[in-house]
């Protein structure tokens, strides 16, 4: 295989700290040994990859961004974003799964938990000894998660669950589901354990895109769970909707790991591919091509990248990350579609990436908020006017 | 047990070698370092003798330019405890005056144990672990793709022609290494970040004079361009013929 070449036309290289670059050719390593040789068959398999779940954990991948006190890295946001970016390059199933564990599940049982919740979980989900969901997104409750029915009542010393969940990444492999369901009409996080009664988590099948990552149904059927296993800091919906922010902070770097991996690959195949006697490089349209995308890369590159300073500043607001995880995902999406067509027939087979890209990044441009809910959110913070209704 | 594990930087093995345009060395303004790759079965070797004993140290010793800091850290990042960086300019040393500056400051550390790479994957020069033994005047096992620790000896296995010999050594020893001697780990996302605070000793030495310079580098010839003889069964006997009388193989 050809060595990965990571574009880099404006030497963002050279604003990273040394722990920065560190950390992000680790996981590029990690991911050309371990990801690349598997995933085209995993992603036609339709199938995760589950003995990288401990490996993640020695690299200490999962929560890389939370303290060290929980068995995490500590790293800054900058570095978590790296992670994220040379994950997606390798697969948007494999960064979701680090997303859903890092982002959506131990970041609230972090921010909203109780000690002794955190010190339970929090270092078993880092090593991935336990796997964590998400469950917020309904049947009928999608871009509103405000309109869900899934509702918890008081029982004695129990709360008790019903209603269900869809479309939750990790959900069948999961341990611990980090549930988001109204009592007394306020929005509150629980965590649902697998084998509970009542609780079942049935894997969607028959997708075409990302295909190599678990994505479930939760069902809860009169649900017993625990008094203690509610998030006690959880209030509201800005509960959910702050790990998100975190998520999505996560998928602005992860597309362009998508967007650079789609690159390299049409540099390659139109620096080798001959047709009317030449390379189809030193063809006119081929380099417009080319260039369109190397700038909206780099792009994307600057200011994300400033976009996790501000983080680290702790100035980055949540709409910042909106349009920043709306520009990166359209892009990379775009990207994956012109290098898809650019690699001509051999662009549809597994043998290539863009392909599989181009079908991930359908429901990462879906996910975590669609695209267009991200121009509301920006939309009515420049203008004051809220149109989502 | 304390292991001493003597570190080059290198240029990444992806790297498309240019000469320089005094036609005697490397072209370095675009590479891409890297920790010599036999090197790091050197490193996990000194890691898991440390985790299996339960205690001990692993210094890494490195020689070269400001740049050979990131190869130690690498080396920190996968768990060494601390590090000596001998700092040199950045000129070619050959294998005399390397070897010279690492035993000088060899003679003044405490050590059982010398691990280090079979070779570096630049120069080529295999000697360095040899050299450094006969002037510690201490034993040295090349080639080594299995080791064991004993209770004041060690037991060491090395390729040779057509099979293995097994070789038994007092401490302290030099064991170099070579791939198969084990899976070398990946820095893990925490130690990157504990690496920082890990000491780097920086040493000065007087360098040795060079015994050798190097006259020229050449690239090696373009090769020729194939032959398509033809295509299925029917192209056997002719490609045979060409093996036997053109290219002489068979
Ligand atoms: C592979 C995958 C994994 C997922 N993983 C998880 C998970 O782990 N946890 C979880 O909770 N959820 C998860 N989701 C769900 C995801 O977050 C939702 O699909 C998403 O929020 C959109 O909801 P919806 O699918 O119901 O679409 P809808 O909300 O029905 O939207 C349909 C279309 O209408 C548009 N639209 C909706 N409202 C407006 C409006 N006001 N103005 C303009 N346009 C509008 C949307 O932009 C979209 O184009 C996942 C989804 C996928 C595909």
């Amino acid at each position: 295989m050809k060595t990965y070449n990571a574009v880099d036309y404006f030497d963002l290289n050279s604003l990273l700290s040394e722990e920065e670059r560190m950390v992000r050719n680790a996981v590029r390593q990690f991911v050309t040994n371990e990801v690349m040789p598997i995933i085209a068959e995993c992603y036609e398999k339709g199938e995760f990859p589950m003995h990288l779940i401990p490996r993640f954990g020695e690299l200490d991948l999962l929560g890389a961004n939370l303290p060290e006190k929980y068995g995490c890295a500590g790293l800054n946001n900058v570095a978590y974003g790296l992670v994220n970016q040379e994950l997606e390059r390798g697969d948007s199933g494999i960064r979701s799964f680090a997303s859903v564990q890092g982002a959506l599940v131990m970041y609230p049982i972090f921010s909203y938990g109780s000690e002794e919740q955190k010190d339970y979980w929090l270092p078993k989900l880092a090593t991935g000894e336990k796997i964590g969901c998400f469950g917020l997104t309904e049947p009928d409750a999608g871009s509103d998660p405000g309109s869900m029915l899934t509702r918890a009542v008081e029982d004695g010393n129990s709360y008790i669950l019903n209603g269900s969940k869809m479309w939750i990444t990790n959900g069948t492999i999961a341990d611990v589901a980090v549930v988001w369901a109204k009592l007394d009409g306020e929005v509150r996080g629980f965590l649902v354990e697998r084998g509970i009664k009542g609780y079942s988590a049935p894997e969607i099948k028959r997708k075409y895109s990302l295909r190599a990552s678990v994505t479930s149904e939760l069902i809860f059927d009169d649900v017993k769970i625990p008094k203690v296993n509610i998030l006690p800091k959880s209030r509201g919906l800005k509960s959910p909707l702050s790990c998100l922010s975190q998520a999505r902070y996560g998928i602005a770097w992860g597309a362009i790991g998508a967007a650079q991996a789609c690159y390299d690959e049409a540099l390659n195949y139109t620096l080798e591919r001959k047709q009317f006697g030449k390379p189809i490089a030193s063809f006119q349209i081929t380099q417009g091509k080319l260039v369109k995308i190397l700038t909206e890369i780099s792009k994307a590159q600057l200011m994300t990248l400033q976009l996790g300073r501000l983080k680290d500043k702790g100035v980055c607001k949540y709409t910042h990350i909106s349009l920043v995880k709306r520009n990166n995902v359209e892009m990379a999406l775009e990207t994956a579609r012109t290098v898809r067509n650019m690699l001509g027939a051999n662009g549809i087979t597994a043998e290539y990436q863009a392909m599989r890209h181009l079908c991930n990044l359908e429901s990462v441009y879906t996910y975590e908020g669609t695209h267009d809910i991200h121009t509301l959110i920006v939309g009515s913070d420049i203008t004051g006017f809220p149109a989502f209704k | 047990m304390k292991i001493v594990v003597c570190a080059k930087q290198v240029p990444d093995t992806e790297t498309k070698v240019r000469i320089g345009s005094d036609g005697k060395t490397i072209e370095t303004s675009d590479v891409n370092y890297i920790l010599n790759p036999y090197d790091e079965y050197a490193v996990e070797e000194a890691l898991q003798i440390k985790e299996k004993q339960g205690s001990g140290e692993v210094t890494v010793l490195s020689l070269g330019p400001e740049r050979v800091t990131s190869a130690i850290r690498t080396v920190l990042a996968m768990g060494a405890d601390n590090a000596i960086h001998i700092k040199t300019n950045d000129t070619y040393l050959d294998s005399y005056a390397v070897s010279t500056a690492l035993s000088e400051v060899l003679r003044e550390m405490e050590y059982d144990l010398i691990l280090m790479g079979k070779q570096a994957v630049d120069d080529d020069n295999v000697q360095m672990g040899p050299r450094i033994a006969a002037l510690l005047a201490i034993p040295c096992v090349s080639v080594v793709t299995r080791l064991e620790i004993n209770d004041g000896h060690l037991v060491a296995e090395r390729e040779v022609e057509g099979g293995v010999e097994i070789v038994e050594a007092s401490f302290p020893a030099i064991i170099t290494c070579q791939k198969g001697l084990n899976e070398p780990r990946y820095a893990s996302l925490k130690g990157i970040m504990m690496a920082k605070k890990k000491p780097v000793e920086q040493k000065t030495v007087e360098i040795a004079g060079a015994k050798l310079s190097t006259l020229k580098m050449e690239y090696p010839p373009a090769r020729k361009e194939g032959k398509i003889v033809g295509e299925g069964a029917e192209a056997v006997p002719e490609l045979v013929k060409l093996l036997h009388e053109e290219a002489k193989v068979i």
